[in-house]
């Protein structure tokens, strides 16, 4: 860690503190949010990972992080935290370590395992108030595998095994599952509104208990975009609505970005192949204009 | 201090008195007892421990082997299906090279779903990595626990084992057990030391990582394999040390009767001590048997077994554990263990025990006379499975009543 990076995000550091040389893909929106988390969380944490693309951010022998890091597998990351955060308290009291030797441990996930397979292992350790992060990037699918549908994918989206109408479910809303647990803090990010993800991110480290930090991750390989247009479709899903940015802290939700005209949904939908079903051959307008009433329904009950 | 304790109740004297740190539990039929009596120790402050319920097995492993790999000593327990819940979890924790301690309380498996013992569940893990000790009486449940700490720390070995005993046989039968002091015990096994398992902030390290291409996968997984085999020599050194220690003895294998044996039981578990009493009933008759019960089964104890039964006439092998297709999976090994020796003894395969059917002195009688005329014909027959004339009649019964029929007058 060079001094000029001492965990200020808003100093913009040219070094990341996170190396670069991953195998993960060019474009990747949940790695653009990764590195500017990860200056601020810094080296004094234990990364605990569950089964998905960041899986393969250590390969032996090699690892970008500067801290630590434990792979678990799909279901259980918050568990393995647990245990983490459970030990260093043991080794805490008995005098083994002192302060200084204390580390935040944190949940790296996709969403495969925060809104499916761990979510019974997150719901009980929110439950047990574990002092604890959870980064989930959300890449709406699972995207390791190839971008099978998930309980993440949005309504219509085509996905490996939605290839011909898209997914006929509608995405969960993990926001509202953490919220009604009344953990310490919930919030939704995106890499490509830094500001704000930085702001959070500093609340998130000023609290003690659960906190999540539920990333947006524009996928290009299995959205359907060039890598070249991740900020471009980051900064739609923001102005459209379709993804709000907001909050949840001491029994409130606040949106921290209100866009004062929204982008149509359409403007963000049609820069990706996974929704092109809905525009070509022919404009399906019907369920454009269902997703478009969805957004405009979400809004329309915020103050 | 001796107490009559429960199996159970003599599993969490061995974690206290291994000064474990932490307790990820989560509870289960027939184990819930170890967990609800080291719950209310630390309550007492009678163990500096912390204990965490965790929503599932899976996630208890998770947080054990996670804990583990931070640097504490980490105890915990669970039967059955828990045990099966947990494994994609006991084959990871193996891979991380945690030494922590988990006791088994065997179960019989769903389905039909049971609450009584065999050992389908414990030997559902025997390729997990972790190392196993079977128990066959209250007293041995304390001594494993406290030994298998002293194994899985060993700077040879840095593998997790799984200490296990019978639901309800042992879980809770009341037994005088002898309770070691915290001095005794504490000169026996030393403070925990975490090792390369260690998170510590300015310590980066990174545990569990992905591998890329069948080399580093195969070095590691063979690597683990290699600690687990010298197991056998730590354990020997651990159990001499253990019997100057404690007084008791502990050896891999419990040979009972067996120098001048023809013909020998070999079984694991509590129900060897009933084939300890049959033993002692057939020598009065004049009959040369003996018993070999392992009381360590991973690593396999092949070598020893093999130069214990060289040269015998028959092995009576008792399986309370059933791999459909196969047959008895004791049997199996202790085939495969046998294969090589110029003098081998002829075996024969009996299933019993299964989901806690008792095996009666009878039964040991007549599987020595089947030994013994497999040994005279040279021939073993098929694995037979003890049931009786008399519960095959109730169980058509029951069927009779499953059906509609109501009950049968032959019943």
């Amino acid at each position: 860690m060079t001094p000029e990076h001492s965990g200020k995000a808003e100093e913009s550091p040219r070094q990341r503190l996170l190396s670069a040389g991953t195998p993960m893909c060019a474009g990747c929106g949940g790695l653009q949010a990764l590195h500017q988390i990860y200056d601020q969380v810094g080296e004094k944490t234990v990364f605990v990972n569950a089964a998905g693309c960041m899986t393969l951010l250590s390969i032996y022998p090699y690892t970008p992080f500067r801290g630590s890091w434990l792979y678990t597998a799909m279901a259980c990351a918050p568990a393995g935290a647990q245990g983490v955060r459970d030990a260093l308290d043991v080794l805490l009291s008995k005098g083994h370590i002192d302060a200084g030797q204390d580390q935040l441990p944190v949940v790296l996930t996709g969403d495969g395992s925060a809104y499916g397979m761990g979510l019974s292992a997150t719901s009980a350790a929110i439950d047990r108030g574990l002092d604890f992060l959870y980064i989930c990037y959300d890449n709406e699918g699972y995207g390791n595998t190839g971008h099978q549908y998930s309980a993440a994918t949005p309504a219509g989206a085509r996905t490996a095994t939605s290839r011909v109408d898209g997914y006929t479910g509608v995405k969960k809303d993990l926001f509202a599952i953490w919220s009604a647990h009344r953990p310490a803090y919930v919030a939704t990010v995106i890499g490509t509104e830094p500001a704000d993800l930085a702001r959070k991110v500093k609340k998130a480290l000023s609290l003690r208990g659960p906190r999540l930090l539920l990333v947006l991750a524009p996928c290009p390989t299995g959205w359907g975009f060039e890598p070249s247009r991740m900020v471009e479709i980051g900064k739609l899903a923001v102005e459209s609505g379709i993804w709000p940015l907001k909050e949840y802290s001491d029994g409130q939700v606040r949106h921290t970005r209100v866009p004062a005209k929204r982008a149509p949904l359409e403007a963000y939908l049609g820069l990706q192949g996974r929704f092109r079903h809905m525009f070509v051959p022919r404009r399906n307008e019907e369920q454009l204009a269902a997703l478009q009433r969805q957004v405009d329904d979400y809004w329309e009950h915020i103050d | 201090m001796r107490k009559l304790l429960t199996g159970n109740s003599a599993a969490a004297w061995g974690a206290r008195l291994s000064d474990v740190d932490y307790l990820p539990v989560f509870p289960i039929t027939p184990q819930t007892e170890i967990i609800e009596t080291l719950a209310e120790w630390v309550d007492k402050g009678e163990l500096n421990a912390r204990l965490t319920t965790l929503e599932s097995e899976h996630s208890m492993l998770t947080a054990a082997g996670a804990a583990a790999a931070t640097g504490v000593r980490v105890f915990t327990a669970t039967s059955s299906q828990g045990l099966l819940y947990a494994m994609e979890m006991l084959y990871n924790v193996a891979g991380w090279r945690v030494p922590l301690v988990l006791v088994n309380v065997s179960r019989g498996l769903s389905a039909p779903i049971t609450l009584e013992p065999d050992h389908n569940d414990i030997l559902a893990a025997r390729d997990s990595g972790f190392l196993q000790l079977h128990c066959a009486t209250c007293q041995e449940v304390l001594d494993s626990v406290v030994l298998a700490y002293r194994l899985a720390e060993d700077k040879r070995v840095r593998l997790p084992v799984l200490v296990n005993l019978d639901g309800f046989y042992l879980s809770f039968t009341r037994e005088p057990v002898e309770i070691p002091s915290q001095e005794q015990v504490r000169a026996f096994l030393p403070p925990f030391d975490p090792g390369s398992n260690r998170f510590r902030g300015g310590e980066p390290v990174s545990q569990a990582v992905a591998v890329l291409g069948g080399g580093p996968y195969s070095y590691f997984r063979y690597q683990a394999h290699l600690a687990a085999l010298e197991a056998v020599q730590a354990f020997d050194e651990l159990g001499e040390k253990f019997g100057e220690c404690f007084g008791r003895s502990f050896p891999a294998i419990e040979a009972y009767r067996c120098e001048d044996a023809e013909i020998l039981f070999v079984m694991i578990g509590s129900f060897a001590t009933k084939a300890r009493e049959a033993v002692d009933r057939l020598r009065d008759d004049g009959q040369k048997i003996g018993l070999l019960r392992p009381r360590l089964l991973r690593p396999f104890p092949a070598e020893e077994l093999a130069r214990l039964l060289s040269g015998k006439a028959g092995v009576a092998v008792v399986d309370q554990n059933l791999s459909n297709g196969l047959g008895g999976i004791l049997h199996a090994e202790l085939s495969a263990a046998l294969y090589h020796l110029p003098k081998r003894p002829l075996l024969v395969s009996f299933i019993g025990g299964l989901g806690g059917r008792d095996i009666t002195a009878g039964e040991f009688y007549a599987m020595v006379g089947q030994v013994r005329q497999a040994v005279a014909k040279g021939q073993p027959p098929p694995p037979r499975l003890l049931f009786t004339e008399q519960e095959l009649k109730g169980m058509r019964g029951l069927q009779n009543i499953a059906s509609g029929k109501g009950a049968s007058h032959d019943a």
